[in-house]
């Protein structure tokens, strides 16, 4: 059966890569005693698939992964049993037997909530300057960016891939239409002093794609601020599907978006 | 969350920041309020490398076993943050507190081969503590060295507070307790030392000083403390199966070089192999009890959640209880997935059989170790691996469906003549032609054959110790002559021939069998830049012979030189059991080309049996075969 499984992480963790954060479930999983389905053949490896890889240096609120298991317990005991051989810094927060027939969590990825921080130190504008740009900044007919590839650069206009900012993670929430859970106190984003920061809902999946980090490059630009890579923590909040109707966006977070069927 | 000793600026501009943040799983957690006594435990290697060592972490366990004690870890900077260190002048900090290591009251390093020592000056460097043992003050750490390459401490003598000889298991409870009563008396770093020289298997190099002949070799060594020992006695755990061993190894987030279980099953070789240094200080062997070693295997692989499992020994067929051990983990574990890997196994039916069930057959290969060409030179190194053996173990494995086999020998043995490296020739093409003797039919296409040639290193405490290694020309040449005779086999494009450098295996030859006179040529070297000498790409070897020469050494006195049987030896204070007058023995009957027993068959009278452990009271004469 396919279970998807919603993870955190956080703390000195945000340096372990993806590639090692999935070689860490496989061992977890071995130490949890999970009844995974391996793959067939002479080195099987563990039925496993991870929503969106998350970059060296971000943290988590809502990462996705979908495992296939033969048998398992309810949630209540999979998550306690779970988390007890896990690092503190990577929890599992979330544990889900799918239908059948869901399609994995890597293929139905649309969008994506971040929360990006500026860090003490490099607070290069007030906190209320910072709002009042960036609304500006987001309220432009057209973003253009410059994308560079090995071959060529291109302008792209991403105002589109940009569906909401807020510098309120309430009111984010409310506008959004999200319900609003318990999770805002359990969060395990980093805090700054100078409490700048901007909540910001994305495109995201392999139709489109946006990194908040070009946001933040976007609007330093606009802003005639200097962009300084190291300035921003970003956490990622929750990753969506889209269970809309193909006009209309109606973003589900993946661990509610278990029977994806489309509904035109 | 404790604060990183590095800024998230610094470690996203670093390769892997993994290995710098700790927090791994099974690491330990203590509250430095209720710790008394502060330990740093070094690999002076990469981390990936230095997490894969099982000494390092069966002392820490051993070590955070105590209450007052907490171990924590540091591993050699790669050169990007080691830069970024120096620049900022960030003192070297310990992955579990990322405290600074100069807070710290122990840092022990573990010396697992030469080419690591100027990575040993970089830690003490970049942790801001004196290189040097004589400048250290009260407030520096203890500094101590140990593992295998203390059975010659001498080139490193000058950077280190003290030497522990031989195996962790044994005498470390008394060191901290002597540094908790030095220290609640108010003692001094130098009453400290005293305390340590008073205990088994401590070297204080500081409490020796050598004289030296006009002709360089040494004339005196001697203590100038009355605390100081004459002899060193090396440390043995006597029994393998009550001991510390970690139940939960750690883990890394980033993958290590051993991403496995790593089970010991035995300590020591029964073999006597004449170049192997290890069989020879690992004496008595001594095997874990195989309720012991089923036990461990099941906890720490649960612990860890590992795929594989490898059992790790100098020589794992002459484990008495091998097939049961590795029987009940096939049936145990393969149904979970878990790979067993067993490395110095002997190509035997029961090997094969292990090998088909636990590896898929089209992928490994076989490995044989002949070390030498020809049977005469095979008994010359007491190698007891006939040409026979070795082409029934391939017939058996080609016919199984192996094709691929890799083989290792040595170049610049004492005694080696062109007949002997033309054996290496000779011997993998009759391998080859093993292959295509087996009906075609039955065959798995081609047939791959790798020979590798290494440098033969002279090491302290084997029978060679007192042999002259090959000059850096003569072994090249060697090496041109085997390129041509294995070009002249009728399978030569079955055989891939790789060889090993020639200028690392040198300077380990200088160092395996150096003196205090090189402590400046190392720290000159490390002066001028040099640092990870083991990874090729930062090797310099001009470097290297400029520090020399600097300080007026001359590499062949140390290398290409025959000792005679009255030199004194600058590791002859040590007494690691075996005794030079079996070494010189066995040295003179390999010379002569004539093998002596393994330790199973009957006693070769090496010493060790001054332990009062392992194979040493265990009945002779059961039957091994070679």
């Amino acid at each position: 059966m396919k279970i998807r499984i919603k993870f955190t992480k956080s703390g000195p963790l945000k340096f372990v890569g993806h590639l090692d954060v999935m070689r860490y479930f496989q061992k977890a999983f071995r130490r949890a005693e999970l009844d995974v389905e391996y793959s067939q053949g002479f080195s099987p490896h563990q039925l496993m698939s991870f929503a969106a890889p998350l970059g060296v240096g971000l943290t988590s609120d809502g990462e996705y992964l979908d495992v296939s298991m033969n048998t398992c317990d309810a949630p209540e005991i999979m998550i306690p049993r779970i988390n007890a051989v896990m690092s503190e810094y990577i929890r599992v927060v979330g544990f889900k037997v799918l239908p059948d027939n869901s399609k994995n969590a890597m293929s139905i990825v649309a969008g994506a909530d971040y929360l990006v921080s500026v860090k003490d130190g490099y607070d290069f504008m007030d906190k209320s300057v910072f709002e009042q740009k960036f609304t500006d900044f987001y309220n432009q007919e057209n973003i253009i960016i410059t994308k560079k590839t090995k071959k060529s650069e291109n302008d792209v206009n991403i105002k589109s891939m940009i569906y909401h900012i807020s510098f309120d993670r309430e009111k984010f929430q409310e506008n959004m239409g999200t319900p609003l859970t318990a999770r805002i106190k359990d969060s395990v984003a980093d805090t700054y002093a100078n409490e700048t920061k901007v909540y910001i809902r994305l495109a995201a999946g392999s139709v489109n794609n946006l990194k908040p980090e070009l946001v933040m490059e976007a609007f330093c630009r606009y802003a005639g601020a200097e962009f300084e890579k190291f300035a921003y923590q970003v956490h990622r909040l929750e990753i969506y599907a889209d269970l809309g109707d193909g006009i209309n966006r109606k973003l589900i977070p993946l661990e509610h978006a278990d029977s994806f069927a489309k509904v035109y | 969350m404790k604060k990183l000793a590095l800024s998230d600026e610094i470690l996203l501009t670093i390769e892997k920041p993994a290995r710098y943040v700790g927090n791994e799983i099974n690491m330990v957690k203590k509250d430095l309020d209720k710790i008394e006594i502060r330990f740093c435990m070094c690999f002076p290697d990469v981390y990936e490398i230095g997490m894969s060592h099982l000494g390092i972490q069966i002392l820490y366990d051993m070590f955070n076993r105590r209450e007052d004690t907490y171990c924590e870890r540091v591993y050699s900077p790669w050169v990007d943050l080691d830069k970024i260190l120096r620049e900022k002048n960030i003192p070297l900090f310990a992955l579990e507190s990322q405290d600074p290591i100069k807070d710290f009251d122990f840092l022990g390093v573990t010396l697992q081969y030469e080419m690591c020592y100027t990575n040993i000056l970089q830690i003490l460097d970049l942790s801001h503590i004196p290189v040097l043992a004589r400048n250290r003050t009260e407030n520096d750490p203890i500094v101590i060295g140990g593992g295998p390459c203390v059975y010659n401490p001498e080139p490193i003598a000058d950077f280190f507070d003290f030497f522990y000889i031989g195996e962790g298991e044994t005498v470390y409870d008394q060191v901290l307790d002597a540094y908790k009563e030095n220290k609640n008396k108010g003692g001094s770093r130098r009453d400290y030392l005293e305390m340590l020289a008073r205990i088994e298997g401590l070297y204080v190099p500081s409490f020796y000083e050598v004289e030296y002949k006009e002709d360089n070799t040494i004339k005196a060594f001697y203590k100038n403390n009355g605390q100081a020992k004459d002899k060193i006695r090396k440390q043995v755990e006597m029994n393998l199966s009550d001991t510390f061993y970690p139940k939960k190894p750690l883990l890394p987030y980033i993958k290590a070089i051993q991403d496995r279980v790593v089970l010991e099953i035995q300590r020591g070789c029964i073999r006597g192999c004449r170049f192997c240094q290890a069989g020879m200080i690992y004496r008595p062997v001594r095997e874990r009890d195989l309720a012991f070693l089923k036990d461990y295997a099941c906890q720490m692989l649960k612990a860890t959640g590992h795929e594989e499992i490898s059992l790790s020994s100098l020589s794992s067929s002459d484990y008495s209880a091998l097939q049961e051990l590795v029987y009940y983990l096939i049936e145990k574990f393969s149904s979970k997935g878990v790979n067993i890997s067993l490395p110095s196994l002997r190509i035997d039916a029961f090997a094969l059989d292990v090998m088909s069930k636990v590896q898929d057959v089209r992928k490994s290969s076989l490995t044989f170790a002949p070390e030498a060409g020809s049977q005469r030179l095979r008994d010359v190194i007491n190698k007891g691996l006939t040409q026979e053996s070795i082409l029934t173990g391939a017939r058996d494995a080609f016919n199984s469906g192996w094709n691929r086999v890799k083989l290792y020998f040595m170049l610049g043995l004492p005694t080696e003549m062109e007949e002997d490296i033309e054996g290496i020739a000779v011997l993998s093409d009759k391998i080859a032609r093993e292959y295509y003797a087996i009906p075609k039919i039955k065959r798995n296409g081609k047939v791959s054959i790798v020979t590798s040639t290494s440098y033969f290193v002279p090491k302290p405490f084997t029978p060679f110790q007192w042999a002259r290694m090959d000059t850096p020309e003569e072994y090249i040449e060697k090496q041109r002559f085997l390129r041509g005779k294995i070009n002249d086999q009728l399978n030569r494009k079955s055989i891939k021939y790789n060889w090993h450098e020639a200028e690392v295996s040198i300077l380990e030859g200088v160092f395996a069998r150096g003196d205090r006179r090189l402590g400046k040529v190392i720290y000159d070297a490390y002066k001028a830049g040099c640092l990870f000498d083991s990874w090729s790409e930062y090797f310099k070897y001009e470097a290297w012979m400029k520090a020399f020469k600097d300080n007026g050494i001359d590499i062949a006195f140390y290398t290409s030189r025959e000792r005679d049987e009255e030199e004194i030896l600058p590791w002859d204070f040590i007494d690691a059991g075996v005794t030079k007058e079996f070494l010189w023995r066995e040295y003179n009957k390999g010379i002569q080309g004539k093998v002596t027993p393994n330790c199973k068959m009957a006693c070769a009278d090496c010493g060790a049996k001054v332990f009062n452990c392992g194979i040493c009271y265990v009945k002779k004469g059961q039957e091994v075969t070679s």
